[in-house]
């Protein structure tokens, strides 16, 4: 007990510097969070992924087409539960900075095969009833203020012309990992369009979304959905949606790369720090350790006096660091749109990491102060100078 | 009277880089159990190095050093350190207190080491601070002391565990002639009242006549 009293007045012996060195694990601590946050936004569509969907795209690129005519042939495979398509609409909504997911979906399978969209039943049957209908996550209902009633216009881009969908449903998404900024609408709507104004672009299937009984059987199914489209107008290539997701970020993947290497520098720079601190204060007291040794005082209590301190200090600032997180991060999640980073929330592994760095940090910075603390004899140490 | 200490033919050499530096050159004394043995010398004759090695700080490169029957020089650092808690009051020149503790802490702190309860270190620590005159100050820090409270805390610190030797390095080496008066005075009480034996290095006459024995030490032989 009096070691420890001991170890916490020694803390507070340099006030400044203590504080300034907690205040510099703090700052590291927040750069850690938040860079491992932008790299779990980052990668959250491939986290939210569910295991018994598979997606059939086209084998040339994700920006051709498929047949609508391949759904039924895709039904008949065994293991297949449900299958249901989708096509990226786009257009433009405002101006172009105003950003977020538009999809035509077959509005029949869509909301059964992404159970993980909770829509009550009565908006969910005026969706399902109005051909022009359309269901908006609940963070882009609260960022652009959308009501239910309410007519959203957008200028078509990929699919020209004036479009208008009216809110009938708002989902909720299941839980902070799902995406609640997507705007999705019938299928059989724009497709109809097509048929008047573009025959040649009616009867077209951005993607196909399978959702099959067991996870096991992906493999299986994905093999035989691609040969039974082998040699045709469009080849399909079936993936797992979580590989599907990856494909998304892989030309990004230098990026986060950098983002998680640099997060990993700055653990270093906690170090650094760190370990400064330790190595002065350790330095100063060089003589005060020789008269601990004097007296009787081992070696494993210098030890537990050194590291002891430094991880006061390496938790205080991971501690405070941790709990500044959560504000920074909330507010700069409110400062950006929604849809930039539909998913950006604080990770508990990150919260496990930036406190396991910060205390393997704590221990690794008082190695050196301890070697140096246990190496210094009683006789050099009481003539130091410091 | 039975020695208390024995030192047997004792050697002492330094190295510095590759230069063997001899300080003391077979030296053998023997200080009796109750004994105020006072070492003098000029700077560099080996008395600092002689009373470290008495206190078990530092290990001889020759010889034979007997405290209280324990061949110190063949105890492993941990048995030595134990041996140290237990057995030697350390006084230093420069008071060595601990600047973050109170007086109270400072004496406490090498009973920590030993398996006393809390209310019996608190009787020791009042014991010993009664001893040196300082129960009015056992709540200050260092810093709010005179040099001769320091040393007087210091003393105090040494004696709390009641250690079978006392050592002092220049224990009034950094006080004015009244403070370092005090502290001799109280060093010559605890050696007649309290049957301490003390060995002394010092430079200063007036603290040598305290001393019952004054040994001279010169270009680290023994005279």
């Amino acid at each position: 007990m009096k070691v420890l009293k001991l170890m916490l007045k020694n803390t507070l012996r340099h006030k400044l510097r203590t504080a300034l060195t907690i205040l510099g694990i703090a700052v590291a601590v927040v750069a850690f969070g938040f860079l491992r946050t932008v790299v779990t936004a980052w990668y959250a569509g491939v986290q939210a992924s569910s295991p018994n969907r598979l997606i059939t795209r086209n084998a040339v690129s994700f920006i051709f087409p498929l047949p609508f005519a391949y759904r039924d042939k895709i039904a008949r495979i065994e293991g297949v539960e449900t299958v249901s398509y989708m096509n990226w609409f786009q257009g433009v909504y405002i101006d172009k900075n105003q950003f977020f997911a538009r999809m035509a979906v077959d509005a029949e399978t869509a909301l059964g095969v992404y159970p993980e969209f909770l829509v009550p039943d009565d908006e969910r049957e005026t969706f399902l009833r109005e051909r022009n209908a359309c269901i908006v996550g609940a963070d882009l209902a609260q960022q652009y203020n959308f009501k239910l009633g309410d007519v959203i216009p957008i200028d078509g881009d990929i699919y020209p012309g004036k479009w208008e969908f009216v809110v009938r449903a708002i989902y909720q998404p299941r839980d902070k990992t799902v995406d609640g900024t997507q705007m999705w609408f019938h299928w059989q709507y724009l497709d109809e369009r097509m048929k008047q104004e573009m025959p040649g672009r009616a009867g077209e299937v951005g993607w196909y979304i399978i959702r099959i009984s067991n996870p096991g059987d992906a493999g299986r199914i994905s093999e035989e959905l691609d040969a039974l489209f082998q040699n045709s107008r469009a080849e399909t290539k079936t993936e797992t949606e979580a590989a599907f997701q990856q494909g998304f970020i892989q030309g990004t993947g230098l990026i986060i790369q950098l983002l998680n290497f640099l997060s990993f520098v700055i653990i270093g720079i906690i170090m650094l720090v760190l370990g400064n601190t330790m190595i002065m204060s350790a330095r100063e007291r060089t003589k005060e350790y020789a008269v601990l040794k004097t007296l009787g005082f081992s070696g494993g209590h210098l030890t537990v006096l050194l590291a002891g301190e430094s991880l006061i200090i390496s938790l205080l600032g991971a501690g405070i660091g941790i709990a500044l997180s959560y504000p920074i991060v909330g507010l700069f999640s409110l400062m950006v749109p929604k849809s930039w980073f539909p998913i950006f929330y604080i990770e508990p592994v990150t919260l496990v990491l930036a406190g396991g760095a910060a205390l393997a940090v704590g221990a690794l910075a008082a190695l050196f102060p301890i070697q140096r603390a246990l190496k210094t004899s009683i006789v050099d140490g009481l003539r130091f100078i410091g | 009277m039975a020695s208390i200490i024995q030192v047997q033919s004792v050697s002492k050499s330094y190295w510095r880089d590759s230069f063997e530096i001899p300080v003391l050159n077979n030296i053998s004394l023997d200080v009796p159990e109750g004994e105020f043995l006072g070492l003098m010398g000029p700077s560099g004759s080996g008395k600092t190095t002689l009373l470290n090695l008495i206190a078990g700080i530092d290990r001889p490169t020759k010889g034979k050093i007997l405290v209280g029957n324990t061949d110190i020089a063949t105890l492993s650092e941990s048995q030595l350190a134990k041996w140290r808690s237990h057995n030697v009051g350390f006084i230093f020149q420069f008071y060595n207190l601990m600047p973050v503790l109170t007086a109270f802490e400072n004496v406490e702190l090498p009973l920590l080491l030993t398996s006393l309860s809390k209310k019996e270190r608190r009787d020791h620590v009042d014991m010993a601070l009664k001893v040196v005159g300082l129960s009015d100050r056992m709540h200050h820090y260092p810093k709010q002391l005179s040099g001769g409270q320091e040393q007087r805390v210091a003393i105090a610190r040494a004696i709390a565990s009641d250690p079978l030797i006392l050592v002092a390095d220049e224990p009034t080496g950094d006080l004015d002639k009244h403070s370092a008066e005090e502290i001799l005075t109280l060093l010559e009480r605890l050696n007649k009242e309290f049957k301490k034996t003390i060995v002394m290095v010092t430079h200063d006459p007036r603290a040598a006549e305290k001393a019952h024995t004054v040994r001279q030490l010169d270009k680290g032989e023994l005279q």
